[in-house]
């Protein structure tokens, strides 16, 4: 069985069908790229994944690492290792980002029964990969995101992909509104988090992110489900034609 | 017709008049405020300022007047005031509101003098002759009554440029069990330049509080004036205030663990260039009931305020703001922004927010906005995306919308402390 494995997924918010039967599986290690025109069920496929509850699921499900976790609330999942980098990070007024992360990463470890994390570890951490996101101890100190441009809230959620080190990381499309510099820095601590032991779900209505985070395979998603799957050359192919042969519209 | 609590404090005040302290002048003035009560009687729900609070409703009746505290009454006071009790301050203390120096800090400092109210009416001290019932014009009925009725509290001078490093707390404390009321009434004057920072700390358990503090702040002067509020039974408090100019003045207060509390503030600024922050949390839960009413005067231009008010309601609690801005027609170059937000942790909570502008000159800036809402969703499931459970997502976020207001507070010790009760109110949360 495949790390993530998604079976005929079928989710409504307020009784309008957003997935119709979606079935995808990506394995440890893989970065799966997902394409497809506005309105396909991209962001829905990230939130459902992550266990926002405005969506209702009425048919198929979703096992990780072997394990159905759609009853699961959202925090259960990502101490089970699942991450969503969010396409428009909140703001969290009054909360600094250091303590935001700390509460995030002891609250996982209390959950799968390990110590709190010690304080010069946790600096340390924070520290390295706050500089290689060009992070500054200005922005650690400030509420999460409040008054970040789009570029650094942007940062801010590989930070806390990298401090929390998930398993299995959804991003979705983590390069709307990034001008070419800001995407090449997140591009570049993405591809720091490849490893054997994570999977990684791009989530992207451009080609131009693949240029910096290689994709392993491409899915094409269209009207609520994968339509077409394949290497790396389906995205040029798509930057090329457009999504109109898959879903019939413009995209 | 009298209701049985204003019947109650009209024959108080007749009982008491003959031995309540001060002669001539302050006898005059306390005929003057009981007429004026007599007139009005307990304000209600058509008044205006007290829509919300309908105190001749909420007053079932009225306490007799607390006789003065014996040794257990003082021995049990010990304990009052306990959330700045890790907090180095000059503790002046209270009970059942009289003045009690054997618990208080009176070491002696240079350009700072400490006296009781009772005894400077007796002794007709000038400060007192001067300012007392003079600060704010008012016709509010319950800040008459106390002025009737008005019997210790703390008088305090600040000495032109002195710097007052230690924060002076007032903590008016409860020493009987016995439903007593106590009116107490305070003066600070804080001379040119001078700085300090006033806690009028209220821990005032079963007792009925009706307290005023007439504070002048002289020209530019810095204080900061925080008032922490804690009472079982009804408490109705006063801060009249008259700001000079080029000065720093900053007011705080926590409220918290009340059963019928009303905070009103008679804020004039009548000196040009000074900038004011006007703040303060309430953190309700139960059927308590909090009123911030606020009427904030610019009486001078080129002043800045900000008034910022939040409260937290959970269960079937009621937070009240009230607030009004008045611009007079010669202070031009206003600049006036006034915030409340309340959030909501129950359906049966309930906030009513009143913020009002009255602009009279035509060169400002002055805003308003208020508002009230749960927890959000969006922000929460951004927390639990990340691994906080939920409660523990929502008692940060809580937590956070208090502590952006705390914050503010200049003092660390003081700051760190009420951030501390606040953190301790969140955690007794069912």
């Amino acid at each position: 069985m495949a790390f993530l494995e998604v079976k005929n997924l079928h989710v409504e918010i307020e009784d309008k069908k957003i997935l119709d039967g979606l079935t995808l599986s990506v394995e440890k290690g893989q970065v799966a790229a997902i394409m497809g025109p506005n309105g396909s069920g991209k962001s829905t496929l990230a939130y459902v994944l992550a266990g926002k509850d405005d969506y209702k699921v009425t048919e198929g499900d979703v096992k990780f690492n072997g394990e159905s976790i759609l009853e699961m609330g959202a925090d259960e999942r990502a101490a089970k290792g699942l991450f969503l980098a969010f396409q428009y990070p909140v703001e969290v007024p009054g909360v600094a980002t250091m303590t935001f992360l700390r509460t995030a990463l002891n609250a996982q470890r209390k959950t799968r029964g390990q110590a709190e994390v010690s304080t010069p570890e946790f600096m340390k951490l924070v520290r390295d990969t706050a500089s290689h996101l060009g992070i500054s101890q200005d922005m650690l100190r400030r509420a999460v995101n409040v008054g970040f441009s789009g570029g650094e809230k942007k940062r801010n959620e590989i930070l806390q992909m990298a401090v929390l080190q998930p398993t299995l990381a959804v991003l979705d499309e983590t390069d709307s509104g990034l001008d070419i510099d800001a995407l090449k820095i997140v591009a570049d601590g993405v591809n720091r988090l490849r490893s054997p032991e994570r999977a990684m779900i791009v989530i992207t209505h451009y080609q131009r992110l693949l240029n910096y985070i290689v994709p392993d395979v491409v899915h094409v998603m269209a009207k609520g489900k994968v339509v077409k799957s394949g290497g790396k050359e389906l995205a040029l192919e798509l930057e090329a034609k457009g999504y109109a042969q898959y879903a019939g519209v413009a995209a | 017709m009298k209701t049985s609590a204003e019947q109650a404090l009209s024959a108080a005040y007749e009982c008491a008049r003959a031995t309540l302290p001060g002669k001539g002048a302050v006898a005059t003035l306390r005929a003057d405020a009981f007429k004026q009560f007599e007139t009005r009687g307990l304000p209600h729900r058509r008044v205006e300022e007290w829509k919300y609070t309908d105190l001749r409703a909420l007053m079932r009746e009225a306490y007799p007047i607390a006789p003065p505290p014996d040794a257990a009454a003082k021995q049990h006071a010990k304990a009052a005031g306990d959330i700045l009790a890790g907090t180095d301050c000059r503790r002046l203390v209270f009970v059942d509101g009289a003045f009690a120096p054997d618990l208080s800090d009176l070491k002696p400092e240079p350009g700072l003098s400490v006296e009781s109210l009772a005894e400077s009416l007796a002794n007709g001290d000038a400060l007192v002759a001067q300012h007392v019932g003079k600060t704010f014009a008012s016709d509010d009925a319950a800040l008459a009554l106390n002025t009737a009725l008005m019997g210790d509290g703390a008088v305090i001078h600040i000495a032109k440029g002195a710097v007052i490093a230690r924060p002076i707390h007032l903590v008016f404390a409860a020493g009987s069990e016995k439903p007593g009321s106590v009116f107490i009434r305070s003066l600070v004057v804080v001379g040119e330049g001078a700085q300090a920072t006033i806690i009028e700390d209220h821990d005032s358990g079963a007792a009925q509080v009706n307290a005023a503090l007439e504070l002048i702040v002289g020209d530019a002067a810095q204080v900061d004036y925080l008032k922490i509020t804690r009472a079982r039974a009804l408490h109705v408090a006063s801060l009249l205030a008259s700001v000079g100019a080029k000065a720093q003045f900053n007011t705080f207060a926590f409220t918290s663990d009340v059963a019928v509390a009303r905070n009103q503030n008679f804020i004039r600024f009548a000196g040009e260039g000074t900038s004011a922050g006007i703040r303060g949390v309430s953190l309700l839960r139960g059927k308590q009931h909090a009123d911030t009413t606020l009427l904030i005067e610019h009486a001078a231009g080129h002043c800045q305020s900000r008034e910022q008010f939040k409260s937290v309601l959970d269960d079937e609690a009621h937070g009240v703001f009230q607030g009004k801005i008045v611009v007079k027609p010669h202070a031009q170059k206003t600049d006036a922004k006034m915030m409340t937000r309340a959030l909501l942790l129950s359906d049966e909570a309930e906030a009513d927010n009143k913020p009002e502008l009255e602009i009279f000159a035509d060169d400002v800036v002055c805003g308003h906005g208020a508002t009230t809402s749960a927890p959000s969703e969006a922000l929460k499931f951004y927390l639990m995306s990340r691994g906080i459970p939920e409660t523990e997502a929502e008692a940060l976020l809580i937590q956070a919308f208090i502590d952006e207001t705390i914050e503010e507070i200049a003092h660390e010790g003081i700051r760190d402390a009420l951030k501390f009760a606040a953190l301790r109110w969140l955690g007794a949360r069912e």
